[in-house]
């Protein structure tokens, strides 16, 4: 292990704010797994039947989860714009810096844009 | 000096030889979960009740359990990639690294083998 070969670690560098954008593609991905476990859940207690249906769903009605569920659906967002600028870089688009660096705007203002929009129903309507 | 070409003398030389199909796997399930994520986020934010009779009629109705089927299984697939290379990034001990990937790998066969079942029940109680 120890020939192989190491790139300089992340903290030589100087920071720049689409790392931040990177590692939390990362975090939010992790997130996302968590939140895997809580729609798998919902839909178990569905096919359960009406009691289990509804003691989960009195827990996801709660404030806690409210929030939670709230920050799952930004974490989502986020992490299906940032998601989508991948996706452009695996096509060979968008490597220029200044490239980059106006695509890592447009992730942060539609997420902030399309999370403002979920949450705006989420909120109106009760969340599921 | 060698007659190989540099591919030829990099090819095979990674440290797990799949690195190219968990690459290419991680990206067809991000295309594919894409429209499914925007279908469920829209659907879950528009569903007009959420008791027990109009969310398991909801599941069952048309085509929702097959995306939903889909849903859950891309997104375990897609999160248990995802979780591998965090896992594989991070962790340097041979055996807690492969614990936590043993772990990880039952944990989402487990999500999308159970999200699948309860739709499937939900999808052939309700349906004609």
């Amino acid at each position: 292990m120890s020939e192989r070969p190491l790139s300089p670690h992340v903290f030589h560098y100087k920071w720049a704010y689409t790392m931040t954008l990177s590692i939390l593609h990362r975090v939010s991905g992790l997130a996302l797994a968590l939140g895997l476990i809580g729609l798998t859940a919902w839909l178990v207690s569905i096919s359960l039947g009406g009691a289990q249906y509804a003691a989960l769903q009195s827990v996801y009605l709660s404030w806690p989860l409210q929030i939670l569920i709230a920050i799952a659906i930004v974490t989502l967002v986020y992490h299906f714009c940032n998601g989508v600028r991948h996706l452009a870089w695996d096509v060979g688009w968008g490597y220029e810096r200044h490239q980059a660096r106006r695509s890592a705007a447009i992730v942060v203002a539609a997420t902030v844009i399309i999370s403002v929009a979920c949450l705006y129903f989420m909120f109106r309507h009760g969340a599921a | 000096m060698s007659l190989r070409t540099p591919l030829a003398r990099v090819l095979n030389q990674g440290a797990a030889h799949d690195g190219v199909g968990h690459w290419v796997a991680e990206r067809v399930t991000a295309l594919a979960l894409a429209p499914l994520s925007i279908w469920l986020l829209v659907a879950l934010l528009s569903l007009p009740r959420s008791d027990y009779a109009s969310i398991s009629a909801w599941v069952a109705s048309g085509w929702n359990p097959v995306w939903l089927s889909l849903t859950v299984l891309l997104a375990a697939w897609h999160s248990w990639l995802g979780v591998q290379m965090v896992v594989e990034d991070y962790v340097h001990s041979v055996l807690t690294k492969t614990l936590t990937l043993l772990l990880c790998a039952f944990v989402h066969a487990l999500l999308a083998a159970s999200g699948i079942y309860a739709v499937l029940r939900v999808a052939l109680r309700v349906a004609p």
